[in-house]
Formats: structure tokens, C-alpha cells, sequence
């Protein structure tokens, strides 16, 4: 069930022209299409209604919104019977109050009164005692489904159960589980008395298709289907809108808390980026803010070979700046630096890079960004003018051709994915790229039209391939590009692609794709007429990963496909506030708004502003921290919410670096792995426990609103606070909406932004200023923000990181649903029922040559070093590739990934390993110590405690 | 800085603008580095390319050359 006081208009809205009506003597002008349910239901005329909610396509089953219409015959269901002009409609009267009191009474012999757990909350007993119903005549074993047909309550879900008894078969949660999520995982069997819900082959809902996305429990009108979170904590006291934690998505929810703690977390139905959906990680899986794992008090150790010691926040902030001005004092002042969080909000990393460049006085500040979409700011920046995404989700829905480029939406970004599974279904259609038979490849009413299944590392090629299709086909939109682009540098790409050396018949024994696979995918994109491309970490985790994303921008270019809805190029964001930490100045060559730090004129506004002088030479980025750390040149480190080394390639590299450092601190909400190189360790906030904005990957800025309180006392800004004061650089901001004051007043693409407009606009898509002042849902309309779109030649060069005849299988990496990238949140809550442990995918062939059967232990062996994994066997992956996800630090999967990484941006290679998989006994025995030592780690579908 | 790594950089880098740039490529790798890199990084380039510069491919030398001299 849905937020009690949500007014729902019981379907979902039209966009015709304007009908003028009357309802009960009121007149209205809705759109033609409008039902007459939602039409009374906006002119404050609400019919009763069961089977409809206005996330769901009327279905006109229950007979409860019955209205009269003059001039017709009967009793029409509102839900189903659209506004027609001049139309009179009536919703009381006293044949209407007969006939809903008697069906209302048979849906009460399935469901008695009061038999709701929390029947305040119940749309059935609510409608039944508005009719002055009390109990039913039709109550027994002959006619109460309930008693007729009784069955278990289902509780294997850890965050919800189904008890069929409350059931009413209305079908929202199967429409839900149709129309919302696109999983068609609920059905209804049998018929009349033992009709009822059923998950799959009638199993389980844990053990059946359902990806525990919550539609399904809120669409339910009765307690049916409820939160156990709900059942546990009773109705909530209070209700904030903030913005999910998890990926790039950015789904507006609202939580509910009860007696000071959340006891339920809901989708904002106004949410522009989610539209009134989550997934198993937003929806559920935020119990991790308040696990007994939370670190609430600073620790301080003068070696990483000591013990913590508890300490006061002030003792610990006197500690860590009295190190980094000794360090400072001793090895000069480009000795240290910091790393800003994708986790984090604006607020936090704008003030993180402020108090670096500013207060340590060096431009030594990255964002773990760097290891994900930097190639897409530098790409994109490049080729169209701005670092950032071209559309907003909702464009989707006017795609005719969408291609997915080295992303699997339906496991990383699923809210989005589910927008996007709902334009396929209405008939776009489909192109993957991708090494492995990603979800969408095939799934319930979806299968992609083309999967043009490369070897991992031949991005390029392929892009060329199609190109090359594109140019010597004569598919290009030459109109377009001879308004919008520059000529010379069109001409140039021209020409490059149509060499025949770029051809997919060429290209075949490269990408190890069929030529006429690429053709065709090439002349469906191309024809569209709208194709929008989206992509994700299997573009940019590559030595060429920015050449591949102007590659993109160059097809995109070339058909027209960029400046209107329905096309782009849209990176899916790996983190909740990628775009927004990337926006905030986190890079070391950057300010905020991407802009250079040689720039005298934009140094100078940071200058007058921040009182400072700055300098203008860029600093390191995370990987030559790590090579100035191990020469001797770089000694101490500020990491705001980011663990290094489990998330960064080549793990023995990052940690001999770490271990070098003099001072190391680290804030974060859990003692990670790079904490065991720390000297100084802050205790972190989740997004609960403070304000703020994330940006999402559609540049959306949204408020994060505080929840609850501080569970350290100080949220994450504050720290920074604090930390600047004690290093002599003052800092005063009373509250986050000052900060983003400061970022609007010295960022172009900021200026307009204030929490006060993001509050009444509920959202805002940069760049928001003057020529923009509501922001930019859609971005190069008309023209290219850098002017003329420009062309860049990418030509393919192989990746130095090559088969052998010693490692053989290339292994490539990606995430799972119910998992979120390095595991730190979602290990921490029941979300482990899923996916308990990262396993080693692959394929039949290469497991039979290995003799390695499905769960066996594998020794998996890289140049770079080696770890054992459990495997399972499947034609997922191809013949010669293995692929593993990365949520759990005792797999090690960056023990094995190797320090390569892209041309321009030196964002890791993590897409292309070559490895050698043997069968092994057992884990290695730091595997096993590892193990031994998290005792919470719970058994493979294991059923969970409430609310976790 | 390990100046084995920054070559491999250097090339990398030389390698997309061989293709993209033409005659003009060792400029536009010269850029880029100027861009990019860091002022000890640069500084450990070009000191190796004072001791012979082995392993850079001819446009990263020819960039690097253009480099010189950092402060």
C-alpha cells in the first residue's frame, strides 16, 4: 500500500486536448483520454474504487466505481469509461450506494473486517466501513476464498511477506509486477474460489523470479502483501522525501519513520527520475545506516600497526591536522591531498576539494570518478561541449532504436531499466553490445534484435564497424551535420571510417563479431529515425575508454541523433552522485563547472571568493597519488567516503602505496579495507542523517533531506569543517543550502540552483541559469554546446593486455541486482538472501577443458596476481571469457585486475584481464582467515531479520 | 614516479593522436600532457628523455621534446 494521505487519482494520467465535463454538478477540463475516475477524483469527487491505482492501466475488475452518465444505459465502471465533452456523470446515488455495498460485502467474506494488520491502512476495510459495512452475510467455507482455499503465509522474502488469506484477488500486484517492474513474475491460478496470487511455478517468493522490487507490496490494496519493516514498527510519524544512496539513478523516495527510526521506504510517485518505482536496494535495502558495524567515534593510531584508540572529535581533528602541516612542513605543500565521493552529496565534495585546494593548498584532488566516468567527461567534452549526459530518463519513451552499450541496466541501474523494458515493449527496438547475454538480451517480452557479442577490449572497433556501415551506406544525416558540426574535422572522420580497414568484415576476426550482425545493427540504428545509445562501465573501464565514448558521440553525430528527445547519449552513472562529484570540481585539473585551473580568470573568481590564492597546476589523479606515494613524494591522504583499495586495480600496488603514507585519514560510515592503512579514522554519515543534493546521471539535481540524526554527531560536511578550521583555513557554512549558494554563485552551469528552487521544482536538470532558469531537461538543442559538434578519429589500438598461452580467458567484471559496487551497504543488510558471494562465471566448454564442475573453487591467476573463486558454469559468458562481480573483499577481484588504464584519463582497464582459471581444494588462506573473521556473513538464501 | 609507467602513458596517449592528429600529433600529445599531468610527472618525462628517452614512440619523444623545460 501506498503513503495513506496520497491522494490517488486511481489511473494513470491522458495528454489529449482538453474535455470540459461535469461531475456531480462541478465542471472540469481534463485531457481527452482522461477515465471519468481520474476526472472525478481531480475535481475532489472521489469514487470508490478497488482495482485501480493511478500507477496502473485501468483493468475494470472489483465493480466498486460504478458511476451513472445521462443519456446511457447502466452502470459503466468509471476506471474504463473515458471523459467525453459535455458529459454528465453522476457518483452518488442510491441504486449506486446499493450496488457497492453488495459487492463490497462479498470482497469482505474473502477478507473479514479487522483482519488487516494495520487496517487503517486497508483501501478495502476503509471503502467497507464508508458503506456502513460491518460484517458479511456471505462469510463460511462455501463462499470465503480465504476458507475455502487457505494457504501458508509466504514470508521467505526477507523484506516482505504474502499472506494469501488478506488477498482480494484484485491483480495491482501482478498488473505491478507487469506494468511496472516488467519481470512478470505473479500470475493468478486457478479460477473462482481458488483463484490466487502465485509467485513463478507457484514457489516461494524468494526462491521464484521476483527481484523484490516492492511494486508489487505497494500496489497492494489490502495487507496482502506488506512490509515487514511495516508489521514490525507500526504507522509512521512522520514521512521525508529525500534521494536514494544507491546508483546513478537517482530515485526519489520517501521515508517514513517511526518512533525516530525509518520503518518503510516508498517511491515519491513525483519523482522525476524514478517515476513512482525503486528496486530491492532503494526500496529495502537501507539498514545499513544504522548496522552495529557503524564506527560513531573518531580513532586515531599513530602506526597502522597499532591498535585504534577512541578519541574525542576534537583530539582527532587536532591529530590529523597537526600531521598533514608536519608532513606539509617537511616534504612541501604538493606532499598531500584528498579524494572526494560519489557517495557524498554536492555539498560534501565541493567543500572536500575547497579544503584541498584551498586550505592543504595544492590542486592534489580526485574522485573515485576517476575510476569509472572520467572517460565519459573527457569524451563528451570533447566531442559536444559539456561532461555530461544529453537527455532525461523519460526520453526513452520516444525511442524507436536503443542501443545498450556495455551495461546491464536490468542489474545496475534496474528503476531506469524498467522504463526502458516498458518502450521496448510498446515496440522500440533493440541493440546490445556486450561481451555477455546481459539480462536484456532475452527476458519476458523483450529480446534484443541485435547482440553483437564482442570480445572484451574491441569496443572500438565495433563502433568504427558500424560507422563505417553508416558513412559507406549513405545513412548519415548530412543535413544535420553540415548545420551542427565542423566541417574539416567531418570530413576527416569520413573518411577514416570508410577505409576498409575499419569494415565489419575486417573487423570480424577482431571483435569476434559476424559482419552482417554489425551491418544490421548499424542500418537499424542509423534509420531509427530516433536512436539513443546508452552506456555504462564496459564503454569506459578500458585502455581506450575515451576514445570509445567520442566514438558514441561521433555515430550519434553523424545520424542526427542528438538535440531532441528519444536520442542521445546517455552514460548510466555507476554511483549515486558520479555526475554530481565529477560537477563539483573533484577532478585535480578542474573547479566546478570543468573548468581548467590554469584559467586565470576562473582562478581569479575562486581567488576573490575563497580569499586564497590558488594555484594553477594541476595535481595528481588516484593512480599517480599511489606512484608519488611509493617514490617517497607524496605522504599523506584525506579520503572522504571511498575505499581505495578494494576498489582500485591491482591491489598489492594500491596497498604498498598506502602503506607508505605518513598520515592517512580516512571518513566513512564502516571500517573498510583502505582504513587498514589509516592513522586517523572520521566516522562518516549515511544519507539519512543529513541535507544535501545528489545529481543523477540525467543531471538531475535532488535534495537528500536529513531523516534522522547524525549518528556521530557531525555530518560529513562538518567534518571538513572542522578539519579546515584546525589547518587554519576558516569555514562557516551554518547549513548545506549556503554551500550550494557558493557553488551557484561561482559555476556557470550552477546559477540559477538554490535549495529553495529545488524544493518548489522538486527537482532541476542542469544547466540551470539565466538562459535556462527551470534547467535543461535536454541538452545541444538547436546547436552543440562547444558550438559546431566536432569529430574525432578513433582509430582501434588493441589493448597491450593480451591472451597467452599462460593465461588464456579473458575475465571481465560487472555487478548483480541485489548488490551494490564494492558492498559496503548492501553486505550489510538482507539483500546477502540473493548474492551472498561473487562467483566466477563461465563458460561449459572452458569448464569441461578444466574439469571444473558447477561450485568447484578455481584458482583465477592474472600478471597481476591471483584468488580463488567459486564458479558457476553457463553460456552467459562466451567461449574464452569469465566474468565475475566484485561486492565481496575476500573475492579479491582487484588482486587480479592490472594497473592498464585509459589513454587520457588513466581510469583503469578493469574490463580486460587475461587470466588463467585452474580448479583448487579451497579459498587461499587469506580467503579463509578473511572469512573466519565476519562471522555476520550469512548462508545463501537465508531468511533475515526484519528491516535490514 | 615510475618513469616505465609514464611511458607507456606517453605512448598511449601518442597513439590516439597519431590517428586523430596527423604531422600535428606531437602538439596535440604536448597539449594533453600539459595539460594532465602533474608537474613531477611531467618532470620525471622529460628528465628521462635528457637521458635518452628509451621506449618512447617518436611523436611521445617529439612531445616530450616540446615539453621542455619545466620549472
Amino acid at each position: 500500500m501506498y503513503a495513506k494521505d496520497y491522494h490517488d487519482l486511481g489511473t494513470p494520467a491522458a495528454n489529449g486536448e482538453s474535455v470540459t465535463l461535469d461531475i456531480d454538478g462541478a465542471t472540469i477540463t481534463v485531457p481527452a483520454g482522461t477515465s471519468i475516475m481520474r476526472a472525478a477524483a481531480l475535481a475532489d469527487r472521489d469514487v470508490p474504487k478497488l482495482c485501480a491505482t493511478d500507477t496502473l492501466k485501468h483493468f475494470g475488475s472489483c465493480r466498486v466505481c460504478l458511476v451513472e452518465i445521462e443519456g446511457r444505459k447502466g452502470f459503466p465502471a468509471s476506471c474504463t469509461t473515458e471523459v467525453a465533452a459535455g458529459m454528465k456523470v453522476r457518483t452518488q446515488s442510491e441504486a449506486l450506494s446499493k450496488m457497492r455495498r453488495g459487492v463490497l460485502e462479498l470482497y469482505v467474506s474473502e477478507h473479514p473486517m479487522g483482519s488487516c494488520p494495520d487496517s487503517s491502512r486497508c483501501e478495502l476495510e476503509h471503502l467497507a466501513e464508508q458503506h456502513g459495512i460491518g460484517e458479511s452475510r456471505y462469510a463460511g467455507a462455501q463462499t470465503a476464498r480465504h476458507v475455502h482455499t487457505p494457504k501458508p503465509v509466504d514470508h521467505s522474502n526477507p523484506y516482505f511477506r504474502f499472506d494469501n488469506d488478506l488477498c482480494i484477488v484484485c491483480s495491482r500486484c501482478v498488473r505491478a509486477c507487469e506494468e511496472t517492474q516488467g519481470t512478470y513474475a505473479l500470475t493468478i491460478q486457478g479460477r473462482g474460489l481458488e483463484s490466487s496470487v502465485a509467485a513463478s511455478q507457484d514457489q516461494p517468493f524468494l526462491e521464484s523470479e521476483c527481484v523484490s522490487c516492492g511494486a508489487c507490496v505497494e500496489a497492494c490494496p489490502t495487507g496482502a502483501l506488506m512490509e515487514k519493516s511495516s508489521l514490525a514498527a507500526g504507522l509512521p510519524q512522520r514521512a521525508v522525501a529525500t534521494t536514494c544512496a544507491y546508483c546513478g539513478v537517482g530515485c526519489s523516495l520517501i521515508a517514513e519513520v517511526t518512533d525516530g527510526a525509518v520503518s518503510r521506504m516508498v517511491p515519491n510517485r513525483d519523482g522525476r527520475a524514478n517515476q513512482g518505482h525503486a528496486c530491492v536496494k532503494g526500496r529495502f535495502a537501507y539498514g545499513y545506516a544504522t548496522h552495529a558495524d557503524r564506527v560513531k567515534k573518531p580513532l586515531v593510531r599513530k602506526r597502522i600497526t597499532d591498535e585504534w584508540t577512541e578519541v574525542s572529535w576534537e583530539e582527532a581533528i587536532n591529530y590529523a591536522a597537526s600531521e598533514f602541516k608536519r608532513i606539509q612542513a617537511k616534504y612541501g605543500k604538493d606532499s598531500i591531498g584528498g579524494i572526494t565521493s560519489s557517495r557524498c552529496t554536492n555539498e560534501e565534495t565541493f567543500l572536500v576539494q575547497k579544503l584541498v585546494r584551498a586550505a592543504f593548498g595544492t590542486n592534489n584532488v580526485d574522485t573515485c570518478a576517476r575510476v569509472c566516468h572520467s572517460p565519459t567527461g573527457y569524451g563528451l567534452k570533447h566531442t559536444l561541449g559539456e561532461s555530461a549526459g544529453t537527455q532525461e530518463f523519460v526520453s526513452v519513451q520516444h525511442a524507436d532504436v536503443i542501443m545498450v552499450i556495455g551495461a546491464s541496466p536490468t542489474e545496475a541501474h534496474p528503476v531506469f531499466a524498467s522504463q526502458m523494458k516498458r518502450r521496448l515493449r510498446a515496440g522500440a527496438k533493440l541493440i546490445v553490445i556486450d561481451p555477455r547475454a546481459i539480462p536484456l538480451v532475452k527476458s519476458p517480452h523483450v529480446e534484443a534484435d541485435y547482440h553483437l557479442r564482442l570480445l572484451p577490449g574491441t569496443n572500438v572497433a565495433i563502433i568504427n564497424a558500424l560507422a563505417h556501415v553508416i558513412v559507406t551506406e549513405g545513412l548519415t544525416k548530412e543535413d544535420y551535420v553540415a548545420a551542427r558540426c565542423e566541417k574539416e574535422s567531418w570530413e576527416k572522420w569520413k573518411k577514416f571510417v570508410a577505409e576498409a580497414v575499419n569494415s565489419p568484415e575486417a573487423m570480424e576476426p577482431v571483435t569476434g563479431v559476424k559482419a552482417e550482425l554489425i551491418r544490421g545493427a548499424a542500418r537499424l540504428y542509423a534509420q531509427g529515425p530516433n536512436g539513443a545509445i546508452y552506456y555504462g562501465l564496459g564503454v569506459t573501464e578500458h585502455s581506450q575508454g575515451s576514445t570509445m565514448v567520442m566514438g558514441i558521440a561521433n555515430l550519434a553525430m553523424a545520424t542526427g541523433n542528438l538535440g531532441r528527445e528519444g536520442v542521445g547519449v546517455s552514460p548510466l552513472r555507476g554511483q549515486n552522485n558520479v555526475q554530481g562529484s565529477c560537477d563539483m570540481g573533484s577532478f585535480p585539473h578542474e573547479f566546478s563547472g570543468y573548468r581548467h585551473v590554469s584559467d586565470d580568470s576562473v582562478r581569479a573568481q575562486f581567488e576573490s571568493m575563497w580569499k586564497v590564492h590558488l594555484s594553477a597546476e594541476q595535481g595528481l589523479r588516484i593512480p599517480n597519488m599511489f606512484e608519488a606515494a611509493l617514490d617517497g613524494s607524496f605522504k599523506g591522504m584525506y579520503i572522504q567516503g571511498e575505499d581505495l583499495a578494494q576498489s582500485d586495480p591491482n591491489t598489492s600496488h594500491v596497498t604498498a602505496a598506502l602503506s607508505s603514507l605518513e598520515c592517512l585519514v580516512i571518513q566513512d560510515i564502516f571500517h573498510n579495507e583502505t582504513a587498514k592503512f589509516a592513522h586517523v579514522f572520521l566516522p562518516g554519515t549515511s544519507f539519512l542523517e543529513k541535507d544535501g543534493t545528489f545529481t543523477n546521471a540525467e543531471r538531475r539535481i535532488s535534495r537528500v533531506r536529513k531523516v534522522i540524526e547524525p549518528l556521530c554527531g557531525y555530518a560529513d560536511w562538518e567534518v571538513t569543517m572542522l578539519l579546515s578550521n584546525a589547518l587554519g583555513y576558516p569555514m562557516n557554512y551554518r547549513h548545506p543550502s549556503e554551500i550550494m549558494d557558493e557553488i551557484a554563485a561561482l559555476t556557470p552551469t550552477f546559477t540559477g540552483v538554490s535549495f529553495e528552487k529545488i524544493d518548489r521544482l522538486g527537482s532541476i536538470q542542469w544547466p540551470c541559469n539565466e538562459q535556462a532558469p527551470d534547467g535543461t531537461p535536454t541538452m545541444h538543442v538547436g546547436q552543440f554546446v562547444r558550438g559546431k559538434g566536432k569529430f574525432y578519429v578513433t582509430a582501434y589500438v588493441p589493448t597491450s593486455e593480451r591472451t597467452s598461452s599462460k593465461y588464456p580467458l579473458l575475465l571481465t567484471t560487472g555487478r548483480i541486482l541485489s548488490q551494490y559496487n564494492v558492498g559496503a551497504q548492501t553486505r550489510r543488510t538482507a539483500n546477502l538472501a540473493w548474492h551472498s558471494e561473487d562467483r566466477l562465471e563461465i563458460h561449459p566448454h572452458d569448464a569441461e577443458a578444466r574439469g571444473i564442475d558447477h561450485g568447484d573453487w578455481v584458482g583465477v591467476t592474472s600478471r597481476a596476481g591471483d584468488t580463488v573463486l567459486r564458479v558457476e558454469i553457463t553460456d552467459r559468458v562466451a567461449v574464452g571469457v569469465v566474468y565475475t562481480t566484485f561486492h565481496f573483499p575476500e573475492s579479491g577481484a582487484n588482486l587480479i585486475t592490472t594497473e592498464n588504464s585509459d589513454w587520457a584519463t588513466n581510469c583503469p582497464e578493469y574490463k580486460v584481464t587475461a587470466v588463467q582459471v585452474v580448479k583448487v581444494a579451497q579459498p587461499a588462506a587469506w580467503q579463509q582467515r578473511r572469512q573466519a573473521a565476519v562471522p555476520a556473513k550469512r548462508p545463501r538464501r537465508a531468511p533475515s531479520p526484519v528491516g535490514n | 614516479m615510475d618513469v616505465e609507467h609514464l611511458v607507456t602513458m606517453a605512448n598511449d596517449i601518442a597513439a590516439f593522436f597519431d590517428a586523430e592528429s596527423g604531422e600535428k600529433a606531437p602538439d596535440s600529445v604536448r597539449f594533453h600532457i600539459s595539460r594532465f599531468w602533474e608537474l613531477r610527472m611531467r618532470r620525471a618525462i622529460v628528465e628521462h628523455l635528457q637521458k635518452g628517452g628509451a621506449g618512447l614512440s617518436p611523436t611521445a619523444r617529439a612531445a616530450v621534446e616540446k615539453l621542455a623545460p619545466v620549472a
